[in-house]
Parts: structure tokens; C-alpha cells; sequence
């Protein structure tokens, strides 16, 4: 089983109104039942309203399996960096400090390190992940390319992100502007970024209707 | 031929050879050698050299070597020598023979993998001294009712044949195959009824190390059927297929799940490594300033980063992506994103006049979510 090569994740965090129904459904996937896998954090609680909904992008060549001492991580034919191997992994938090995107989350109890599967039981047999399946919002979509084109005719997938000198090539995209031509999403050079809500910026509906 | 295969090649030969030193020297010259069993002695060295092979290879991965380095360091680290050595037993004894971290990811993999585990321990303290000749039983001249083992050739524990002790001890791979049977039934119960398991299992890493282990035993108990209750019906056939299976799982231990039983106890060194961290200077986020990790581990993972090219460093002050916590990764992430929207819609901007500190993420939800390291950050990091 595989999860068929069509179907793409495209996340667009900033859809995301923070309801939190991506987590507690995250939480019925049987490939970690009872277990969270999403990352929901408010940026600036205090000032502004932003979310950041986070799930595993699944990279081309994943930091967290390269770093793994174990060999616990494995990525399928079908570019899925699964969550780490039961029998090898040692807990050694590497992968939680390496990945690029936050995402791996050590179980310290269970000694295993456990992350985004994309939902592997439903997105191998032609289904969508549970965070997919009930974000209201579709800040998380799963779907073909030509499905998410027709929604959201002025953005575009970006599967390529910078951190320094690093570019990392993902399996999920992110949903980024038309017009902005951006061959990546500069995460770096968001360090010193404010959450939105910190300034207000007017007029930034104007020719959405269009 | 590359310089890492030369390296794990000569350390696979000198374990085989120094196993076959103390296959001669232990059975006292061979004088003690059952050559019944040389198929298996002959397997059991093949493995030694596959798996050493592979433990080398796997040592030399840049991750594995410098963990490898670090664990010895600071267990002999003198400052922290007795409380190593403490945590040793107590590690050694929870983690690995009461598999208490197994327990807790679930009950029933707890209870299948200690059956199976304390079975195949069981098994091998059995067969192996037997098989290399360093244990054998004699009977005194004086007294044929009477049984002594031979360690290494020198005299231990004499028992009667016909007592409790020697019907244990001459059963003894039977006890093992219950042990193992009953495991191998509810890891199979659990491989066939969940989801989760069916999506990920393949059947060369999951299936058949179990499909191996419940042959190797069920062929050994119909040897003791067969010369308990059948008087040896078909015994030189069932021992001919026993002994394939156990040299086929023999051959098998270095290239499917088998080779984690070689792996797992690098878990201490990482213990040690992580005890040793909590103790010492902490790495704080250079964008949030909270403590996440020991210095240690981030600047080893910065050597790790680059050994394997990858160029995680950035200009200014943080110098390199590895000191940013998780927690800042994602919100940089979601800032990105947030950046390209707002250069591309403008608009008219009105701040506010808060504080010009940096936003501070916080978790949607702790109830059901949780720092990067788990417990970890609760006991040290992200208080």
C-alpha cells in the first residue's frame, strides 16, 4: 500500500482560525492512537490571533532521518517520512533538535520518538488524513493539484523552504501568493517577523472579488 | 572496495576469529565438540561476522560514531563515574530485563515482547555453550543415576537424572519454545488486528523474524515429541528441518529486525549523554531565548549537520539554524508564509505601539500537545 501519487497535502496556515479540531482528530489516526501528531501553537497569544498549524512536510531528505544514530526513520517509495521504527529507535531527541520545520515529538516514556505519519493507515488506502478530513477552514487540504488550482486561484504550492544556507525540498506544500513568484518560503528571514494582529493593515481585501 | 567496508570487514573477521579461538580453547582442543552439530557452530559464525560487519558500517554513520564517542566519555567521566554506574544497573535491569518502556508504549507488545525475549535468552544460554563444547554432561563411573556439568571443561553442578532438577534442566528449550510460542501468538493477533500495524508491517522486517522463531521452536518440540511419546518416529527428518530453521534464523539475525537486539543498548549511552546534558550548560533559542536542549547536544548536532552537508547556517547573531527551538522553528515557518502574503497584498498599515519584543509562541493546546522532548522538558527544558 501507497498513497497514491496524485494526492497532495497543501497546508495554508494562514486559513487557520485555530479551532483546534486538526488536533483532537489527529488524536483517532490508528497509526498513533490516543496520540496528537499536530503542532498547534498561537504565535503571539497576547496581540494578535495567528495560529500555526503545523504537520510533518516530509522532506526529500529528511534532517531527521540523516541524524538519526538508529537508522529509525524511513522514508517510503511514496515520499512519506515515517514515523520512527519501533524496534530501533533510542530516544535520543536528535531528530526532535534537527528537524527544520519543529515537528518530531519524543515520547520519553515510551523511549520512541513519534511524528506526522500523513495519517499512513488512511492515505495508503485512498483516504484523507484526519486533520484534512475536518479543518473547517482548509488551512490543511488534501487533494490533487488541480482540485486546490480551482480553490485558490491566487496562490500556489511552494515545496521548497530556506533556513540559511539550507534549501529543504518537501512532499507537502504550502500555499504562498501567485504574484509573489517565490521560488521558496525564506523561513530564516522570518526571525524577526510580528504575528499578524501586531500591525493592522487596511485595504487588503480590495480586489479579492475580482 | 571503500575504506569503511575494509574497517567493517577486518573487525567482522577478527570476531569470527576470535569466537572460533574460544570455540576450540572452551571445548578443551574439540575433545568436547558434539560434530553433530558443526552445521550450526558454522552458522552461528557466519553471523558473527554479518553482524559484526554490519555494526561496524553502522558505527561509522556520523550520528552513530559521534554518539558512540560521547556515551563512553561521559560514562567514564570521573565526576559523574558512580552515579553512571548506579543508573547502569538500574537502566539495565528496568529498560532492558523488565522492558518497562515496552509496557508502557502498550501492554500487550510489552507482554509478547518479554515472552519472546526471555524465551530466546532462555534458548541461547542453552544452545550455544552446548553447541560450541563449552558445556557437557558427564556421568560419573561410581554412580550412573548421577549427572555433572562441565564449564569450559572444569566440573560445576552435579544433579540426579531422574529428579525435578534434571527433568527442569533437561526440558529446558522446551520451557523456552512455550515462552517463545506464546509471545510469537499475540505479536501475530496484534499484527493481523491492527490498523495502525497492517498500514506500516512489511513482510521481510515484521513477519518473518516471527514466522522464524514459532518454526525453530515448534520443530524443536516435535523432537521431544518424537523421542518422548513416538519412539523417535521421523526424528532425523524433524531434526534436519530444525536445524534449517535455527540456521536460517542464524543467518537472518544481521539483516532484518533481529539486528535491533545488537543496537538497542546504545539506549544507555544516550542515558548518559542525556543525564550528563541536564546537568550542564543548557542551549538557549537565539530568537526566544528559552532553554531547550544542553549545549552539548546542539553543538554535536552542528557537527553532525555538517559531516553530512547539510549548511544550516545563517548570517547574524543565532550564526546557525540548530540554536532555534522547535517551538520558534514552526512559528518562523508560519511567519514566512505570512511575509510573501503581506508583501504581495500591502495595503495601509497602522501600528499599534506594543512592546517591540518578538512574538512568543505558545502551545493551542497543552492538554493534548506538548513540548519537543516530552517529559524531558518538563523535568528541565521549557519549564
Amino acid at each position: 500500500m501507497s498513497v497514491h501519487s496524485n494526492m497532495e497535502f497543501f497546508v495554508d496556515p494562514m486559513r487557520c482560525i485555530g479551532c483546534q479540531a486538526c488536533m483532537q482528530a489527529c488524536t483517532e489516526c490508528d497509526t498513533h492512537k490516543g496520540h496528537s501528531m499536530i503542532h498547534l501553537d498561537y504565535l503571539d497569544r497576547a496581540h494578535s490571533v495567528q495560529t500555526a498549524p503545523v504537520v510533518c512536510m516530509h522532506c526529500e531528505s529528511p534532517t531527521c532521518a540523516e541524524v538519526c544514530p538508529a537508522d529509525a526513520i524511513k522514508r517510503t517509495e511514496d515520499g512519506v517520512v515515517q514515523t520512527a521504527r519501533k524496534p530501533r529507535c533510542i530516544a535520543c531527541n536528535n531528530c526532535v533538535l534537527a528537524c527544520p520545520f519543529g515537528v518530531p515529538k519524543m515520547q520519553t516514556e515510551f523511549k520512541l520518538m513519534m511524528k506526522c505519519d500523513m495519517c499512513y493507515d488512511r492515505t495508503s488506502a485512498g483516504k484523507r488524513p484526519m486533520c484534512a478530513t475536518v479543518c473547517p477552514s482548509q488551512a490543511l487540504f488534501f487533494g490533487t493539484r488541480e482540485q486546490i488550482e480551482e480553490l485558490r486561484p491566487r496562490s500556489t504550492p511552494i515545496n521548497q523552504f530556506r533556513f540559511g544556507g539550507q534549501i529543504i525540498t518537501t512532499k507537502v506544500s504550502m500555499m504562498a501568493p501567485k504574484a509573489a513568484r517565490a521560488e521558496y518560503v525564506d523561513v530564516t528571514a522570518a526571525m524577526n517577523e510580528q504575528a499578524t494582529g501586531r500591525t493592522i493593515t487596511l485595504n487588503i481585501l480590495d480586489g479579492m472579488c475580482e | 572496495m571503500t575504506g569503511e567496508r575494509i574497517k567493517a570487514t577486518g573487525w567482522g573477521v577478527l570476531f569470527t576469529l576470535t569466537l572460533a579461538i574460544l570455540i576450540v580453547a572452551g571445548s578443551r582442543n574439540l575433545s568436547h565438540f558434539d560434530a553433530a552439530l558443526v552445521g550450526y557452530t558454522f552458522a552461528v559464525l557466519f553471523a558473527t561476522f554479518a553482524i559484526t560487519y554490519r555494526y561496524a558500517m553502522w558505527l561509522q554513520r556520523p550520528p552513530t560514531a559521534l554518539y558512540w564517542k560521547r556515551g563512553w566519555q561521559v560514562f567514564f567521566r570521573p565526576s559523574y563515574l558512580v552515579t553512571n554506574i548506579a543508573n547502569w544497573f538500574k537502566r539495565v535491569i528496568g529498560e532492558f530485563a523488565l522492558n518497562n518502556f515496552i509496557f508502557k508504549r502498550n501492554k500487550q507488545r510489552g507482554i509478547a515482547h518479554s515472552l519472546i525475549m526471555w524465551g530466546c535468552v532462555l534458548a541461547c544460554a542453552i544452545t550455544f555453550p552446548l553447541v560450541f563444547g563449552w558445556i557437557h554432561f558427564e556421568t560419573p563411573p561410581d554412580d550412573t543415576t548421577w549427572y555433572r556439568t562441565f564449564l569450559f571443561g572444569f566440573p560445576t553442578l552435579a544433579f540426579r537424572i531422574h529428579s525435578i532438577t534434571g527433568f527442569l534442566v533437561f526440558h529446558g528449550l522446551v520451557w523456552a519454545s512455550f515462552l517463545v510460542i506464546a509471545g510469537v501468538m499475540l505479536a501475530l493477533r496484534r499484527r493481523m488486528r491492527d490498523h495502525g500495524a497492517a498500514a506500516l508491517q512489511q513482510f521481510g522486517e515484521d513477519f518473518l523474524p516471527l514466522i522464524l522463531l514459532f518454526a525453530v521452536s515448534v520443530t524443536g518440540l516435535m523432537l521431544t515429541a518424537s523421542y518422548t511419546w513416538m519412539k523417535g518416529y521421523a526424528y532425523d527428518f524433524l531434526a534436519i528441518l530444525h536445524a534449517m530453521s535455527v540456521i536460517f534464523t542464524l543467518l537472518w539475525l544481521p539483516f532484518g529486525k533481529f539486528f535491533h537486539i545488537f543496537q538497542r543498548p546504545a539506549q544507555l549511552g544516550v542515558g548518559f549523554y542525556k543525564d550528563v546534558g541536564e546537568r550542564e550548560a543548557p542551549a538557549l533559542c537565539r530568537r526566544c531565548g528559552t532553554p531547550f536542549t544542553s549545549r552539548q547536544h546542539a553543538e554535536d548536532l552542528i557537527r553532525v549537520e555538517k559531516a553530512l552537508g547539510y549548511r544550516y547556517e545563517i548570517e547574524g547573531s543565532a550564526e546557525h539554524y540548530q540554536w532555534i527551538c522547535p517551538r520558534c522553528r514552526r512559528a518562523m515557518l508560519v511567519l514566512g508564509q505570512g511575509k510573501l502574503w503581506q508583501d504581495v497584498l500591502g495595503g495601509e498599515s497602522i501600528h499599534i505601539d506594543f512592546p517591540p519584543a518578538l512574538p512568543q509562541s505558545s502551545l493551542g493546546n497543552p492538554r493534548i500537545d506538548f513540548g519537543p522532548l516530552g517529559d524531558e522538558d518538563k523535568r528541565n527544558f521549557h519549564p
